[in-house]
């Protein structure tokens, strides 16, 4: 609490200095929900896009640990510490941290309310809230079963559990995850972590095997995935399609089975990765329409349900756009730039955004997906003719030099972001 | 290629008028640093801010062209015509490094 209220104090102090008297407490106050890849990145730029707005990022989290390599923590490759990063650097900026979570939403007076009663006052309001797990979605598969469970697709202390299980697991076990239908956060995830669980049990506990029960019959570098499985862990990775049987209806959690339409299987360790929504202030907040997401119109990502709210990252509904962090971290920068113009009342600019996904399927062997968007029909779409996957004959030299672009970003993108 | 040429004509504005920081980024600009972050990079990933457009915009066509090898730019590259990297890059051009 109190350094909450320090934090503000500094903030404001940031955000007074360089204006002129007249101009005090008189500009246009944006707040942003949720501090991660989208939400972070948005309070930042909105601060180099027009200083003379009041930025308040609200995120009850001191610390944010990133889903980005968490799969490496997974297999015991990283520090979980490299995962975590601070806000100093944004509250240098001149952004007001609110350290607390958000309870409501009221559109209509415009107005924010955090956990401790706190109402925020805004012209323009940015929701980066992230997702939720769809706790309904997937019977015997709730809260109290995640902790037996893991689906480790929130960073933190899942991710440590599942590393925890992986490693106390004898070998010659079974591992099973669970891979749910789109849309959920960066799909390609799952199976650069299936790929890293096999590498793992290769070359750790190599009487082990890894089955991965999937409710989609094709994702996001497929034919790369599947070619670098069958070269890399052809005895201890195996895929079931959805039209194999792989879609798991129910999850028996005291015998850690996962039941698919056909079979029982039954695991020494599992990891569901459950469906998902956008998290509940967006729901809340009336943002999220009946598929649990957010649509919103391509210029400056405000939502087409609620007007002056904006809805970025992995809650938006885009279009063609994935829900991954350098998608959010794009899609803040645009955000940032037409509120600023929408604030002085501009018309935000046509934008293109990049999308760029690195999955690893070894820790010296990396793929890449790159897509550049542009708005039609109200949504975004792919640019014709450009982006798509790493050349499926790539010999080993590019491998290796798309691992390293990999971590490459990593190191960029979170020094952009919170750096 | 008109709202291109507008971007075009900003950018030089931008340059005229020196610094700016709140000039708006032409079109596809804001994304580049996602990997290429000022402050930051690798002789691969090298920030943006300050370097020569010339340096840019040729690379960047090379990429889209297929004349240099690339292991990513090149798909990226292909997303944007030829107007839209001059502006780009002639706005990284005039940013700080």
């Amino acid at each position: 609490m109190r350094a909450t209220r320090r934090s503000f104090l500094k903030g404001a102090a940031a955000t007074m200095l360089p204006l002129p008297a007249f101009a005090q407490g008189t500009g246009p106050r944006v707040v942003v929900i949720g501090g991660g890849f989208a939400g972070a990145s948005a309070a930042r730029f909105l601060k180099r896009a027009d200083p003379k707005i009041n930025v308040t990022l609200a995120e009850p989290n001191r610390t944010f640990t990133s889903c980005p390599f968490s799969n490496h923590v997974i297999i015991g490759l990283r520090d979980p510490g490299a995962q975590q990063f601070g806000y100093d650097k944004v509250a240098a900026d001149g952004v007001t941290l609110a350290y607390a979570a958000v309870t409501a939403v009221d559109a209509q007076k415009r107005s924010v309310t955090l956990a401790d009663g706190t109402a925020l006052p805004y012209d323009r309001l940015v929701m980066a809230p992230g997702i939720d797990i769809d706790w309904k979605a997937l019977p015997g598969y709730d809260m109290n079963a995640a902790e037996v469970i893991p689906h480790a697709w929130k960073a933190g202390e899942q991710t440590l559990l599942l590393r925890a299980q992986l490693e106390a697991m004898p070998d010659g076990g079974k591992v099973l995850m669970s891979a749910p239908a789109t849309p959920v956060r960066c799909p390609t995830a799952i199976y650069e972590r299936a790929s890293l669980i096999a590498y793992y049990l290769k070359s750790k506990k190599p009487k082990s095997k890894l089955i991965i029960l999937d409710a989609k019959d094709s994702f996001s570098q497929q034919r790369n995935f599947q070619n670098a499985w069958k070269e890399l862990y052809p005895d201890h990775l195996e895929w079931v399609s959805l039209s194999q049987g792989g879609n798991v209806t129910a999850v028996e959690v005291a015998t850690r089975t996962l039941v698919t339409d056909f079979d029982n299987f039954e695991a020494d360790v599992a990891n569901v990765i459950p469906p998902q929504k956008a998290a509940a202030i967006a729901q809340a907040a009336g943002v999220a329409d009946r598929t649990g997401w957010c649509p919103v119109e391509p210029l400056g990502f405000e939502s087409l349900l609620v007007p002056n709210i904006h809805v970025i990252g992995d809650a938006a509904m885009t279009g063609a756009m994935p829900k991954a962090a350098f998608a959010a971290n794009a899609q803040a920068k645009v955000c940032a730039t037409a509120i600023a113009a929408l604030l002085r009342g501009a018309k935000p600019a046509e934008p293109r955004l990049i999308n760029t996904c690195y999955s690893l399927v070894a820790p010296d062997y990396g793929i890449s997906f790159a897509e550049v968007f542009k708005p039609a029909n109200n949504m975004l779409v792919d640019v014709e003719n450009s982006g798509g996957s790493s050349a499926v004959d790539a010999p080993p030299a590019v491998r290796r030099l798309e691992a390293e672009f990999a971590e490459g970003w990593f190191k960029t993108i979170t020094r952009e972001v919170f750096g | 290629m008109y709202a291109a040429r507008t971007t075009v004509a900003a950018a030089i504005l931008l340059l005229t008028a020196g610094a700016g920081a709140a000039a708006e980024a032409p079109a596809g600009a804001s994304s580049c640093t996602g990997c290429h972050a000022a402050g930051s990079g690798s002789a691969a990933m090298r920030a943006l801010g300050g370097v020569a457009q010339t340096d840019i915009a040729e690379k960047m066509m090379a990429f889209k062209s297929g004349k240099l090898a690339a292991t990513i730019m090149d798909r990226i590259a292909a997303g944007f015509s030829e107007d839209e990297i001059r502006a780009i890059a002639a706005w990284y051009a005039a940013q700080k490094p």
